[in-house]
């Protein structure tokens, strides 16, 4: 929506923009710039010159590219298993009315509202409780649980646009339910579907609340990093694995938003 | 007579609400059948009971002598035309046509030359390779039809399928489907809330009303001797005497319905079997070929008359506020059920 005026903002209306950017941005500037400082102690300004050795020092180092390389896993499991349980919920709900939708339908996007802190904790008593040691599989569950969110509502999203009488049609001339879905609904939804696997990807692989209470002895990429701040030596270290968490998620997110852009909101991808 | 589709006391409920109530029906093969009525008549529930995209609550429907009740969509010797077309978007408009083709494991190469040939015969040849999003309206229409009709189904289901189009389409189409039908020799059931194009195709029409049918008829039957009041005002429009009005007029307490174009100003010598009837005119509306005439008979007892402006009667001015006394011809009195 343009209005007449908003062609051209005035001046301060673009200093309060470019101030509110720089506030959000600067700080990650320094990261990137620094995770190519050739000093090593850390934040001296300006930077003592231009190398790429730290990346080196970095993937020469097993605890790095163990906890990336468990992230990574995690983030995969926890994404097929959003993109499963997220499409299951969404065909579930998107068409039937039936007691107590309203109240399921609640408890889906729940997590993703709920602060990742009392997710954290309920699940570690939940885990306790049933007497299963936190570990991998810990992690991933307590990652689906807000991953599933963000596939229910791109795919719902989608779902709704979908005339119902296109599954008709499909039946009409001869398919049964799975090749309806197969043929008519899958690709409908494919753009979706990715982009909800996306955003559950890059929600999980830098997710650290939940984590904290359900890794047990595991360390994920963003626990590495937090216990890094007691290391002030390996600044520049944790300055490329910054990075490339960064990286790792905000590409998904965007390749997400291109995919769906013009549709609908990815409701959920906020968190 | 081969029945393509028949219902024995078929019921839909929908909780409280009875959307088709226990309605009989026998539609023969190769007939052009209309259900004919206003929205939320059942017209359409029954149409979705036939294709199976709804279950009976109870009553049998037989296809082509075969119980269908039970029945999913899929099972079922029929295909439809939906009203919103219900084209696969992401399917070029060759392989929308082959769908059901491709469901039923027909190769590739094969089922695109059918799809062709559909396509040729609705005259959209050329557009095999389009998205469904790139035709108009009227292409649209036709690309579902030649997809329903691939399958050669022996019953044709038409969910209102020309409500989109304007006025002009419309009619043409009316023309084709009317012309297809003939060709294909196969039973076409079409569903439709607008009752000149009911009467315009159909064989036999049947008038619904709250889930029931009020009349099933060939379309100058239902027009010339509607069965009850409903049909008389539902089909074309026709002046109603209920049978309070009725019994005042004729001393007989049996409401009857004359249509607008039976009335006649009384003629100077004017004699015979009907009535007269003293009016005023209220109302004159100029509609080209014809004109109608507004009548008050009474307190709430509004008729209306329509005349051929090229009419020697009509020809005389006619002022509103003026008396004139009309004649009903008592062979354009039909008695009403109910």
């Amino acid at each position: 929506m343009h209005s007449d005026q908003s062609d051209r903002a005035s001046w301060w209306l673009r200093l309060l923009a470019f101030g509110g950017i720089g506030f959000l941005f600067l700080p990650i500037a320094v990261i990137v710039l620094y995770a190519f400082n050739a000093e090593s102690s850390g934040y001296s300004f300006p930077p003592q010159g231009f190398t790429l050795g730290w990346f080196a020092a970095a993937f020469a180092r097993d605890d790095v590219m163990a906890a990336i390389g468990l992230s990574l896993r995690l983030a995969a499991l926890a994404t097929v298993l959003a993109l499963l349980l997220g499409t299951l919920a969404a065909a579930a709900l998107y068409r039937r009315d039936f007691l107590g939708k309203d109240a399921i339908t609640m408890m889906l996007i729940l997590p993703i509202a709920l602060p990742g802190i009392i997710t954290g904790i309920a699940l570690l008593s939940a885990f306790r409780l049933a007497d299963i040691t936190p570990g991998f599989w810990t992690i991933a569950i307590g990652h689906a649980t807000f991953c599933v969110v963000v596939v229910y509502n791109n795919v719902i999203a989608r779902f709704r646009r979908i005339s119902t009488s296109l599954l008709e049609a499909s039946q009409d001339l001869g398919a049964n339910m799975w090749q309806s879905f197969r043929y008519v609904i899958l690709p409908q939804i494919a753009t979706a579907l990715l982009a909800g696997g996306m955003l559950a990807f890059a929600l999980s692989f830098d997710e650290i609340i939940v984590t904290t209470f359900t890794a047990g002895n595991e360390v994920t990429l963003p626990i590495w990093m937090l216990n890094q701040l007691s290391r002030p030596r390996d600044v520049p270290i944790t300055n490329v694995v910054a990075l490339c968490v960064m990286l790792m998620t905000a590409l998904p997110i965007l390749a997400a938003y291109t995919l769906t852009r013009g549709t609908e909101d990815i409701a959920g991808s906020g968190k | 007579m081969t029945l393509a589709v028949r219902f024995q006391q078929v019921s839909r409920h929908y909780d409280a609400v009875r959307a088709v109530d226990q309605i009989d029906l026998a539609i023969a093969e190769g007939e052009f059948f209309s259900m004919l009525g206003p929205s939320g008549s059942g017209k359409t529930t029954s149409l979705r009971l036939i294709a199976g995209f709804e279950q009976p609550s109870s009553g049998s429907i037989q296809i082509f002598g075969r119980e269908a009740a039970g029945l999913p969509p899929n099972l079922r010797d029929v295909n439809t035309v939906f009203q919103d077309y219900a084209l696969f978007p992401h399917m070029s408009v060759l392989d929308n046509v082959a769908y059901g083709l491709m469901i039923k494991g027909v190769a590739r190469a094969e089922r695109h030359r059918r799809a062709e040939a559909m396509l040729d015969m609705v005259k959209l040849g050329q557009y095999g390779s389009r998205r469904p999003s790139a035709l108009s309206g009227g292409q649209r229409q036709r690309v579902a039809l030649a997809r329903a009709l691939i399958l050669q189904p022996r019953v044709l289901l038409l969910d209102e399928p020309l409500g989109a189009l304007d006025l002009k389409l419309r009619e043409q189409m009316q023309t084709e489907l009317k012309a297809l039908q003939r060709k294909l020799g196969i039973t076409f059931i079409y569903v439709t809330h607008d009752q000149g194009e009911a009467l315009s195709m159909s064989d036999r029409v049947a008038v619904f009303n709250k889930g029931r049918i009020e009349q099933i008829a060939a379309p100058q039957v239902l027009y010339t001797q509607p069965a009850t009041a409903f049909v008389a005002d539902f089909v074309g429009t026709s002046n109603v005497f209920d049978a309070a009005w009725a019994a005042s007029l004729t001393g007989q307490q049996q409401a009857f319905a004359v249509r607008p174009e039976r009335i006649r100003p009384v003629q100077e010598g004017q004699d015979g079997d009907g009535i007269r009837l003293p009016t005023r005119l209220l109302d004159v509306q100029y509609l080209g070929a014809v004109s109608r005439y507004e009548l008050e008979a009474g307190p709430e007892r509004i008729i209306s008359m329509v005349l051929p402006n090229d009419d020697a009667a009509a020809r005389q001015v006619l002022t509103p506020g003026q008396a004139i006394t009309v004649w009903l011809p008592a062979q354009a009195m039909h008695a009403l059920a109910g």
